[in-house]
């Protein structure tokens, strides 16, 4: 292929690496949006302190690099005596790093629910669970779910990361033909159309969702 | 439950050298930031510029640096450029894939600062006779600043984690090039990365009280 050393077997070997890049993604993202959610539901009503409190620890999971995020996880993990295999390390810390970022979008989509319709739901006799369940999370969503796709278009990218802990996604595929092949600007280049193939359309999408809903 | 014992003495030996890394941090974040700022404007204008091939690529630009990992860029820079025949230093490396990255989203911040500021005042000032650089120097760009300041503090904060990625490419003087060296000589994974998430969480705090304080002095009226 284009007469150098890559051959289509190579190209095969990235989009498995790009399967690995995915299912990466949407383990973080599932475990991450379920901590987010109810951490994000949970911290407007509780108490000040405690809210002070889970604010101030996801601040910190947004506020430290991930790549050392992963290394002091990974570590950890030895430390204590896990034994996890690298893959559900790196699904461990991406997640909580997702958490801490789905938490707030899911604040601010609550937040984003007028209290006056919460107290109305209230006064009809629904409990906090129902309130939550059929008023804010469904009204919110409007909020939400833009932020949301970015979000995890964000974390897509970001499991390029784990390549440092050893895990073989798309990039640490890439970087192992490029050992061989010494081609590194034609194998980025498609590792680069990978990713965009994967992220652009739905970002396309979501700032389409994003135009329509607030012209409403 | 613990078999390893935790040493926390040889790292606070280290602590000065990694504070020189931090400042290497800053430095990187801070060139980035400004590369960034300054091509991220011009990237917005071009995506409003008549020219279709200005436009188009702006457009590419932004959708490039917005849709491919950070990482990647360091690479394409880093490796890529090497089969065009120029070497790059990891630290060019680094500042050149940051400040690419920087530049596109900022450029897509821009955008909607630019959208913010009302198309009378561009009319109001030319009326007044300044020239079009007067006008986008005096009246357009202090106003778009204003509006989007709160996402350019964000966007230094990732700008400075960002850096965190030099040690993929080998780089040994920033703050996780210092720690991942003394990690290296002693194995003492644990102790010194908990430092160094330490220093960048002070870092990413201090950089955002420092924003609102700047913040303060500049826009309020």
């Amino acid at each position: 292929m284009f007469a150098s050393p890559l051959r289509w077997n190579d190209v095969w070997l990235m989009l498995q690496g790009a399967g690995v890049t995915l299912s990466l993604t949407f383990w973080a993202v599932l475990g991450g949006t379920l901590l987010g959610l109810i951490l994000g539901v949970v911290r407007p009503s509780s108490r000040w302190w405690v809210s002070a409190m889970i604010g101030f620890v996801l601040d910190i999971f947004r506020s430290v690099p991930l790549l050392i995020q992963l290394v002091l996880v990974n570590s950890f993990n030895s430390i204590v005596g896990l034994r996890l295999p690298v893959f559900t390390v790196a699904c461990v810390a991406l997640a909580l790093y997702t958490a801490a970022y789905c938490a707030e979008v899911v604040r601010s989509g609550v937040l984003a629910v007028p209290l006056t319709t919460r107290r109305a739901a209230r006064s009809l006799g629904m409990s906090w669970w129902q309130d939550i369940t059929s008023i804010v999370l469904p009204m919110g969503m409007r909020v939400m779910l833009p932020t949301w796709i970015g979000l995890t278009l964000g974390v897509m990218k970001d499991t390029a990361l784990v390549l440092w802990i050893g895990v073989a996604e798309l990039l640490k595929t890439s970087q192992s033909i490029i050992t061989r092949t010494q081609e590194p600007l034609l194998v980025l280049a498609i590792a680069g159309l990978i990713y965009f193939v994967i992220s652009y359309p739905i970002a396309r999408a979501g700032m389409r969702l994003e135009k329509k809903w607030n012209t409403q | 439950m613990f078999k390893y014992s935790f040493q926390w003495r040889p790292v606070l030996q280290a602590l000065p050298e990694m504070l020189w890394g931090a400042v290497v941090t800053m430095q990187i974040a801070l060139i980035a930031m400004a590369i960034g700022i300054v091509v991220g404007v011009a990237i917005a204008l071009g995506r409003r510029s008549a020219n279709g091939i200005v436009r188009s690529l702006s457009t590419g630009w932004v959708e490039i640096a917005r849709n491919t990992p950070a990482l990647l860029q360091i690479y394409m820079v880093y490796f890529g450029l090497g089969t065009l025949g120029v070497r790059v230093d990891s630290f060019y490396a680094l500042l050149a894939g940051i400040a690419f990255n920087n530049a596109g989203y900022l450029a897509e911040t821009f955008r909607g600062g630019f959208a913010g500021v009302p198309e009378t005042q561009f009319r109001a000032s030319r009326s007044l006779g300044m020239s079009a650089f007067q006008t986008m120097g005096y009246i357009i760009l202090p106003q778009m600043f204003r509006l989007v300041f709160h996402a350019m503090t964000n966007q230094m904060v990732w700008s400075i984690l960002m850096t965190s990625l030099g040690v993929v490419v080998g780089l040994t003087t920033d703050l996780t090039g210092v720690v991942q060296q003394l990690n290296v000589r002693t194995f003492r994974t644990f102790e010194y990365f908990l430092v160094a998430a330490c220093l960048y969480f002070l870092i990413a705090k201090v950089v955002t009280v420092a924003a609102r304080i700047l913040a303060w002095r500049l826009f309020r009226y």
